[in-house]
């Protein structure tokens, strides 16, 4: 299992421990990442809100240089969701229209890259649920995480507009994996809510009823699972303000999906980092304690 | 010019306005008004007009109000409308496309977006990544209210505490993407 590997900016400054865990998980799982040398910022929500074409050229750079990699093709791996969505949408655009790839190409070629359209992008969470698989997570698991109840939430842009590895309504590719570390599922239609994404930065009231109205949905769950470092960012520092707004404790656990299942397979907290996630609760971290113990 | 005379101007004298908003109508022009997209929208609670409204204008050409609204702004591209409209209709991608009709006006009541976008993108093109703190310092700085930051101050000391981010003086950076981003500066203003 071989991936070409797209970290995108958010994990090298606020996701650290998206990155780490990432790394720390797959590599364990047997699968071999090798970061797309000289990558840039693939243009986020910010380009889409500025231009067109730069909304095309900016990941469609990454892709060139993925493929200065591996001419032969090989997946890439990209564990943040708008990441994965700007470099997907080039592919499926470049892929109907031959006259949209020659225009990324003509501005490609000052920086001399040329894109082909021979990419494939994939999602961390449909590499983990498809190329691994809860069969083959189910098998490396020494320390199941019996007892704690786990709230799968899937974001937006993983799932949709493109739709590859599950229901973009009703997202469950979660599920088996939730299962196969040894945790309980917190049953919830949340999944695949929006998070406001930037609106906590531009329109913090209104992100604050998106995110408010999540935390209340997962509550009776021990921690929230993300695949995306914006949904993260949202669910997992703004709990305080949501507590001030509502007048509800919102108190809650938020993990990224490979720190959960990487403890399960026995990675240790402090491989996978959890002292940088900003809110770990002293329930969660207790019945953490007991699984150790019981493994 | 002053933003409000600016912000004045008839779509019809700016041709490059009036064919980008033209390819905004094609986009939707099938639209049967079922207003799927409306309730399917997590934001429409902010909006002024709800998003099928908004649609129904940009058919008829009102793009002044359109312009005048927060709707399209609210959009945080959750694509469920994409998803569930009954014509199919790339009604994310469209509402993209009236940001960028947006932001080249600079209109006063979507300031706080357009400069964060402007901040975040022009960070990137110094950089070729982009540096969260910077961006923000700057994105702080430029919306010259001194209550904003507070509001993000104690998420910002976590970050800190943890070394997640520091605090980064604005730079010139190695200019890594200028050439590109010229270069799609000068084929857009080609077309």
């Amino acid at each position: 299992m071989k991936y070409l590997y797209y970290p995108g900016c958010s994990l090298e400054g606020t996701a650290r421990e998206y990155d780490i865990s990432t790394r720390a998980f797959m590599t364990a799982m047997g699968a071999d990442l090798a970061e797309i040398e000289g990558w840039t910022c693939c243009g986020a929500s910010a380009a889409e809100a500025v231009s067109e074409l730069l909304t095309l050229v900016l990941p469609a750079r990454n892709l060139a240089l993925a493929e200065g990699m591996a001419p032969a093709g090989r997946d890439i791996l990209v564990p943040c969701s708008a990441c994965y969505l700007n470099l997907r949408r080039v592919e499926e655009k470049a892929r109907v229209s031959h006259a949209l790839k020659e225009r990324i190409n003509e501005a490609l070629a000052v920086e001399d890259l040329v894109y082909h359209g021979r990419t494939r992008t994939r999602h961390l969470l449909d590499v983990v649920s498809r190329d691994l698989g809860a069969a083959g997570i189910a098998r490396r698991v020494v320390r199941p995480l019996s007892g704690i109840r786990v709230a799968p939430y899937y974001g937006c842009q993983c799932l949709r507009p493109y739709t590859v590895f599950d229901d973009p309504e009703a997202p469950r590719s979660m599920e088996p994996l939730i299962a196969a570390a040894g945790a309980d599922l917190h049953a919830w239609t949340m999944g695949g809510r929006c998070c406001g994404a930037s609106h906590m930065n531009t329109k913090m009231e209104v992100g604050l009823k998106l995110v408010g109205a999540i935390l209340e949905a997962a509550r009776g769950a021990d921690v929230v699972v993300t695949v995306c470092p914006m949904c993260q960012m949202n669910l997992d520092a703004y709990q305080r303000q949501v507590a001030r707004q509502t007048g509800v404790d919102s108190t809650m656990t938020i993990l990224y999906l490979p720190q959960l299942l990487g403890l399960a397979i026995g990675l240790s907290p402090e491989d996978l980092r959890l002292d940088l996630n900003l809110a770990l609760t002293g329930a969660f971290l207790e019945k953490l304690e007991r699984t150790a113990t019981a493994a | 010019m002053a933003l409000a005379e600016k912000t004045a101007i008839d779509l019809g004298t700016m041709p490059e306005e009036a064919a980008a908003l033209a390819e905004i109508r094609a986009m939707v022009q099938p639209c049967i008004q079922c207003g799927t997209c409306t309730g399917s929208c997590p934001n429409e609670f902010a909006m002024d007009l709800t998003p099928r409204h908004m649609w129904r204008l940009v058919l008829l050409g009102l793009a002044e109000e359109v312009l005048a609204s927060r709707t399209f702004s609210l959009c945080s591209a959750c694509y469920m409308c994409t998803l569930r409209c009954p014509r199919g209709l790339p009604l994310t991608e469209a509402i993209g496309r009236l940001k960028q009709l947006a932001a080249r006006r600079h209109l006063p009541h979507l300031r706080s977006g357009d400069l964060f976008y402007r901040n975040f993108i022009a960070s990137v093109r110094r950089h070729g990544r982009v540096r969260e703190m910077e961006f923000m310092g700057l994105y702080f700085a430029q919306m010259m209210n001194p209550w904003l930051p507070l509001r993000y101050a104690g998420m910002g000391g976590r970050l800190m505490r943890r070394g997640k981010v520091a605090l980064q003086l604005p730079s010139r950076g190695s200019g890594r993407l200028v050439k590109l981003f010229e270069k799609v500066a000068e084929m857009e203003n080609r077309s």
